[in-house]
């Protein structure tokens, strides 16, 4: 068991989640924002689509040190073998068996012909390629899909089990929406799994791994730099956000010179600046850097710190609104003239009464945060050209995309994946802030 | 008013220091001189003393940012710090570490940014405001609920992929504009028409339902239900009524951005490769000249502060109630 520094943080982070959201079922105040979600369909539907891409991240997330060649890999790169090892020479189209470009072929009776050869591994166990493929994915993936369905059915009967001992309450649409959903992402999900074993089921790359691997794997770094900028910026952001507005006086002034400084410099160079800095540090000190994915690992790691840094003086600003409102309360004031002391107040009555501004924002910036690498990974100031990730997928896929014929499946991997996910992410952020904005609490 | 604007710009001084010294910081503690002679220089085999020619010319021969040899004011005085900075105070940003006149190079660039920003601008905020009011005219129907499905799925899609897909299908498949490029003058409108289009279609999704939200709360307030019920159309309540309230906040966001449109953007113009200040600094980045980051973050403040400053004297210009103080 090897722990990344981005895999510490981010168990903690569900741990994190995981009790303030067993807090927040206890709060009565938040039972109705949570039931308008749970009643919601988009938002159950988005939540699943979610969970299901945080599923994968995390089993990305466990790393261990594989006993035959000594490498780190994580669970993910264990269940996915076979996709790792098949790997071919360069691009081939998806479920094809021959290769993208031309070869010289020496035939067994030493003839040589200049054309496609077939691929290693993609269809190689079909004799006859251009008459056996179709109907052999097509059976294939009925297979495959048959037997999804059957797990999927398998959980339900263990879920209906452990839960339809303990209550009779009828499924409500949202629920019946969100089973569905799921039913269909392991059904489809199994089958992908199913035929990759005979075929490249999104293609593959220049150096011939696996399209559909890769994509899987960028999955946890766009989680990462999603979850743990927010990670990072929540300290400052609310820290000096409520300090700003409850003392008011010299401290807001000198928070609010802070983040007007940091706000002036434009972003990305900051970004870039803090970048380079830590390429230099890696280049100078390369002995603390055991291996290629552990430098890798705290390049993302400082990318989050960074993001964080540069993107905590919105909510920064909001809070102290919000918490100059909150001061004049009358709670407040009472608890000012019972005598109770500054620092409880800011926790106590404070704090509370400004956190759906953070939940609210938090939600918002991730799906932001995903794009947001991308763009980054593009100007060579985002994660380390060897992790896994969809900017760099799309980076690649310039030069791809002019070469003739086109080589379109990286980036529709990419494009499908981000998609999802960041469509889920902000069909869920709406849901989230329509039931914990105040103000729009009454228009239903 | 005039004395809050001169308070403004005194209080931009710390703010300009400050930004300059954080500046300097990380870029400092990223390379030394030496580095930076070394890289500029190009050459693996370099002689101790071309390294020192060469950081002499440029003047980082000097401490970083305390001269411990000098005695009074000149402990200042006498740094790459202050030598360096001084200049940009005066908005005379000197010669770049590669020897290209960065000021002459600014006043250049600035223009092709300036071309693909404002179009983008206006034309975004006429799409965005027109898509907005007719989501809010024909609100609770089947083709709000459409417009908003639509304007998630726009806002879920990474700008890349718009400029890939619109580089490739208009550019590279219909052959309708060319992919990339500049020209001077007129011709280079054939350039800019797919970047604009692009920019205006990937700011949509998050615009319109931004604007959207600005007119339903005007909306529900009373003074448009006074003038419906005094017996406008629906459509005259939004023109007459909402549109005008609502610009307000309109209007100051759209001020604030205004001065930095100057900065043009980093990704349109390095992928269609016009050769404004984005790509400027992009290309500064990449060969870590030093001098034309930090004349651009500059800039980039000075800008900002300049956006704050107009969005609040815009602020009492549309809006009667507000007073400066």
């Amino acid at each position: 068991m090897v722990i990344l520094w981005t895999d510490g943080l981010i168990f903690t982070l569900v741990l994190a989640i995981a009790i303030s959201v067993g807090m927040m079922l206890r709060k009565p105040h938040f039972k109705r924002p949570l039931a308008k979600i749970t009643q919601s369909k988009t938002s159950m539907v988005s939540l699943v689509i979610l969970l299901c891409f945080a599923g994968v991240g995390l089993l990305d997330s466990v790393h261990y040190k594989d006993s035959r060649t000594g490498e780190i890999i994580s669970l993910l790169d264990h269940v996915a073998k076979p996709l790792t090892e098949q790997t071919e020479r360069t691009y081939s189209a998806p479920f094809s068996a021959y290769l993208y470009s031309k070869e010289m072929i020496i035939h067994d009776d030493g003839r040589e012909k200049w054309d496609y050869p077939r691929l290693k591994y993609g269809a190689a166990h079909l004799d006859n390629p251009a008459q056996q493929k179709w109907p052999d994915i097509l059976s294939k993936a009925a297979i495959g899909l048959g037997k999804g369905v059957l797990l999927a059915l398998l959980l339900y009967l263990v879920f209906w089990m452990i839960r339809g001992r303990k209550s009779a309450e009828p499924y409500r649409p949202a629920s019946k929406a969100a089973l569905l959903t799921l039913f269909a992402i392991i059904s489809l999900f199994y089958m992908l799994a199913y035929l990759s074993h005979w075929y490249h089921v999104l293609g593959t790359d220049k150096v011939g791994e696996d399209v559909f691997y890769q994509t899987l794997k960028s999955i946890r770094t766009g989680l990462v730099i999603g979850t743990l900028t927010t990670l990072m910026m929540l300290p400052l952001a609310i820290g000096f956000g409520i300090m700003a507005g409850f003392f008011r006086g010299w401290v807001d002034d000198v928070i609010q010179f802070i983040y007007t400084t940091l706000n002036s410099i434009p972003g990305v160079l900051l970004i870039a600046a803090s970048i380079l800095m830590v390429q230099v540090y890696m280049a100078n000190h390369p002995e603390q850097f055991a291996s290629v994915l552990i430098r890798a690992d705290m390049r993302l790691l400082f990318l989050c710190l960074i993001l964080g840094v540069t993107s905590w003086t919105g909510l920064c600003r909001m809070l102290r609104a919000e918490t100059l409102k909150v001061r004049e309360m009358e709670f407040v004031q009472a608890a000012e003239s019972l005598g109770v002391t500054r620092p409880t107040i800011l926790i106590r009555h404070i704090l509370p009464n400004v956190m759906h501004i953070v939940l609210i924002s938090v939600v918002l910036d991730f799906s932001s945060l995903v794009l947001a690498e991308a763009v980054l990974s593009y100007i060579n100031i985002g994660v380390d050209p060897t992790t896994y990730s969809w900017g760099n997928m799309i980076n690649g896929a310039r030069l791809e995309m002019a070469r003739d014929p086109v080589v379109w499946w990286p980036l529709s991997a990419a494009f499908l994946f981000m998609f999802t996910l960041v469509l889920a992410a902000n069909l869920f952020a709406d849901t989230v802030r329509n039931a914990f904005d105040p103000r729009r609490a009454e228009h239903g | 008013m005039i004395q809050y604007i001169i308070r403004r710009v005194a209080y931009a001084i710390p703010l300009l220091l400050a930004v300059n010294i954080l500046t300097f910081i990380l870029f400092f503690v990223v390379n030394s001189p030496d580095d930076m002679a070394r890289m500029q220089l190009g050459q693996k085999h370099v002689t101790e003393q071309a390294i020192n020619n060469w950081k002499h010319q440029h003047g980082y021969d000097l401490p970083l940012l305390w001269n411990a040899e000098k005695s009074g004011l000149e402990k200042l005085r006498q740094t790459i710090f202050y030598q360096k900075s001084i200049g940009l105070f005066l908005f005379d940003f000197g010669i770049s570490d590669s020897g290209r006149n960065i000021g002459h190079d600014i006043s250049e660039r600035m223009w092709p940014s300036l071309a693909l920003a404002l179009p983008s601008l206006i034309v975004g905020l006429l799409v965005n405001i027109t898509v907005a009011l007719m989501m809010v005219l024909f609100r609770n129907s089947y083709l709000e609920f459409g417009t908003i499905v639509l304007c998630v799925i726009l806002m879920s899609i990474s700008s890349l992929f718009y400029i890939i897909g619109g580089q490739f299908v208009f550019g590279k498949l219909l052959k309708l504009v060319p992919i990339s490029g500049y020209d001077s003058g007129l011709s280079a409108i054939k350039f800019l028409l797919l970047p604009i289009i692009i920019s205006v279609i990937s700011g949509l999704g998050s615009g319109a339902r931004w604007y959207r939200t600005l007119f339903l709360e005007e909306v529900e307030k009373d003074y448009v239900r006074t003038a419906r019920a005094k017996g406008l159309s629906e459509v005259q309540v939004l023109f007459r009524h909402v549109l005008r309230n609502a610009m307000i906040p309109i209007l100051t966001g759209v001020v604030v951005v205004l001065p930095l449109l100057f900065m043009g953007s980093l990704i349109m113009e390095s992928f269609f490769s016009i050769p404004g200040l984005g790509s400027y600094t992009i290309d500064a980045i990449n060969r870590q000249d030093f001098a034309i980051v930090r004349s651009m973050v500059f800039l980039g403040s000075v800008l900002y502060i300049l956006g704050l400053l107009m969005t609040d004297i815009s602020y009492t210009l549309v809006d009667p109630r507000v007073r400066l103080s």
